[in-house]
C-alpha cells in the first residue's frame, strides 16, 4: 500500500511529468487558457495513459521481450496507442456518449503525445510489474492534470494582468511555466522514489 | 530483422483491422442532414444562436429542440434554406444589428476622474463604476470590440461605434458591456435616440452635453403618442423599434441632440 502511496506522490509532485520531466509541454501551454478546457484535457490525459500503459506492458512482456526485440518499442508503442486511441474514440461514440462529448475533442490531440509515449517507455525501462506500470501512468497523468489545471488558474488571472508588450501572450505563459516548475523543485528529496 | 519488421507489420495489419471492424459496425450513423444543416450555416461558430458552434446549433435544429431562425447572422436566407432541409416553415426573420445607446463623446460627456488601470470596460466599471459622470453612459475602453467576431466595432473618442455593413447581430457586445447600454435592433430602422441615461433634465445636463431631457419633443414631431413611434422610461425616449419613425425631419428638431438619422453606424473611422 505504502509503497503505492510512494508511486503516487513521486508521479504527481516530485517528478510531475510537466514540470520536471518536461513531457507534454505542448497541451500545457496550448489547453491551459481555461480551467474548464484544462479539466477536460486532464480528464483524457488519465484516460489515454492509463489504457495505454495496460496495453504497451502487455505488447512489451508478451511479444517484444520474448522475440528480444526491445529495440524496436518506440516504434510498436506508438502504432498501437495511435490504433488503440482511435478505437476507443469510435467505441466511445457508441456505447458513452457523455463521455465522448466530454472528452472526444481531446482524444486526437493526445493521441501520441510525448507524456503517453513518456509514460510507456519509462515503464518498459524501469521493467515494473502490470499493477505497478499501470498505476505509475495513472499517477503520472494525474500530476499532469493537477500541474495543467493549476497552470490555467494562474493563466486566468494572467489574462487580466497588465505586462510589458513584450511579454504579453506565450511569453509570460513561458516565464510563470518556468516559476511554476522552479516552485515544483522545492518536492524533491520528499519520497525516496523507487524511480 | 526479419521478425522485427513481422512482428511491426503484423501489428500495423491487426491494428487497421480492428479500426474498420470498429468503423463499420461500432461507428455511430448520423442524421445526413446535421451535415446539410451545418452547410449552410455561415460557420462564423459566433455563438449568437447560444449553441456552441454553428455545428451545435445544427443538432438542435435538427433534433428539433431549437427554433429556426435563431440564426441572426445568416439571416432569412439561411432560415429558408435550412426550413428547406428540414421540411417546415421559416420563421420570419429581420436582420438585426447592435447599437450602443451613447453619444457622450470626451467632448460632450465629462469625466469625473482619470482612469489608467486595465484597458476594458469591465474592469473600469468595477472601479466606482468607471471615471464617465453619466452613470449610463459608454466608457470607452472597448470591452465589445474585444469580443465581436467581425471587428466591427470601433472606439473613438472615447465611445464604441457599430458600424452596421459589417455587424452580424450574434449578440456578443451586448452581453460584454458592462452598462448594458448596447442592444439590437432591426437593421430597416433608420432614426435612433443615442442615450440610455433615465434621469430627469438637469441632472442629465450635469454629465453630459448630448444627454436625453426626456422633453417628449420627438414624440409630439412624429405625430403625437398615438402614432406611439416612442416609448418613454422615467425621462428618456427610446424609440419603438416595432413601429420605428420614419420622418427624418425630427432628428433636427432635438433639442438634446442626442437623435440620429443612421450616420452613427456609418462610422467609417
Amino acid at each position: 500500500m505504502s509503497y503505492y502511496l510512494v508511486i503516487l506522490v513521486g508521479a504527481v509532485l516530485v517528478n510531475n511529468f510537466v514540470l520536471s520531466r518536461f513531457l507534454g509541454c505542448c497541451p500545457f501551454l496550448g489547453v491551459s487558457k481555461k480551467t474548464e478546457t484544462a479539466l477536460g484535457m486532464s480528464g483524457a490525459v488519465v484516460f489515454v495513459m492509463t489504457m495505454a500503459a495496460a496495453v504497451t506492458w502487455c505488447l512489451d512482456h508478451w511479444l517484444l521481450r520474448p522475440n528480444d526485440l526491445g529495440y524496436i518499442h518506440t516504434l510498436a508503442f506508438i502504432l498501437v496507442i495511435a490504433a488503440l486511441v482511435q478505437f476507443i474514440d469510435i467505441a466511445m461514440k457508441r456505447f458513452a456518449p457523455p463521455l465522448h462529448a466530454a472528452l472526444g475533442i481531446f482524444l486526437p490531440l493526445i493521441t501520441t503525445n510525448c507524456a503517453v509515449l513518456g509514460a510507456a517507455e519509462i515503464n518498459c525501462k524501469q521493467g515494473t510489474g502490470f499493477f505497478e506500470s499501470v498505476f505509475f501512468s495513472f499517477a503520472a497523468a494525474l500530476g499532469f492534470g493537477f500541474a495543467l489545471v493549476v497552470f490555467s488558474g494562474m493563466r486566468e488571472k494572467l489574462a487580466h494582468a497588465n505586462p510589458p508588450r513584450c511579454f504579453r501572450g506565450i511569453a509570460v505563459a513561458l516565464v510563470t511555466g518556468g516559476l511554476l516548475s522552479l516552485a515544483f523543485m522545492g518536492f524533491s528529496g520528499l519520497v525516496k522514489l523507487p524511480y | 530483422m526479419a521478425t522485427a519488421i513481422l512482428i511491426i507489420a503484423g501489428i500495423g495489419m491487426v491494428a487497421a483491422v480492428a479500426l474498420a471492424v470498429a468503423d463499420r459496425y461500432l461507428s455511430v450513423k448520423e442524421d445526413p442532414r446535421i451535415g446539410m444543416v451545418t452547410a449552410e450555416l455561415p460557420g462564423a461558430n459566433c455563438g449568437g444562436c447560444g449553441f456552441a458552434g454553428c455545428d451545435g446549433y445544427a443538432r438542435a435544429l435538427v433534433a428539433g429542440t431549437a427554433p429556426n431562425g435563431a440564426c441572426a447572422a445568416g439571416g432569412d436566407a439561411v432560415a429558408k434554406a435550412v426550413a428547406k432541409i428540414l421540411g417546415v416553415e421559416a420563421a420570419a426573420t429581420e436582420r438585426r444589428v447592435a447599437l450602443v445607446r451613447c453619444c457622450g463623446t470626451r467632448s460632450e460627456a465629462i469625466r469625473v476622474g482619470d482612469y489608467n488601470g486595465i484597458c476594458d470596460c469591465n474592469v473600469a466599471a468595477m472601479t466606482a463604476g468607471g471615471d464617465k459622470g453619466c452613470t449610463y453612459g459608454c466608457l470607452g475602453y472597448g470591452a465589445c470590440a474585444n469580443v465581436c467576431p467581425k471587428g466591427a466595432i470601433s472606439v473613438h473618442d472615447g465611445l464604441a461605434k457599430v458600424d452596421k455593413r459589417l455587424c452580424i447581430g450574434c449578440g456578443k457586445c451586448v452581453r460584454a458591456c458592462p452598462k448594458h447600454i448596447i442592444e439590437l435592433v432591426p437593421a430597416s430602422a433608420t432614426i435612433h435616440v443615442l442615450c440610455a441615461n433615465p434621469d430627469k433634465g438637469p441632472s442629465v445636463r450635469k454629465v453630459c452635453g448630448v444627454g436625453c431631457m426626456g422633453c417628449h419633443l420627438c414624440e409630439k414631431n412624429s405625430g403625437g403618442k398615438e402614432a406611439g413611434h416612442f416609448t418613454f422610461q422615467g425621462f428618456l425616449a427610446k424609440v419603438n423599434y416595432d413601429n420605428p419613425p420614419t420622418d427624418g425631419a425630427i432628428v433636427a428638431k432635438c433639442p438634446a441632440k442626442c437623435m440620429v438619422e443612421d450616420s452613427h453606424f456609418e462610422s467609417g473611422h
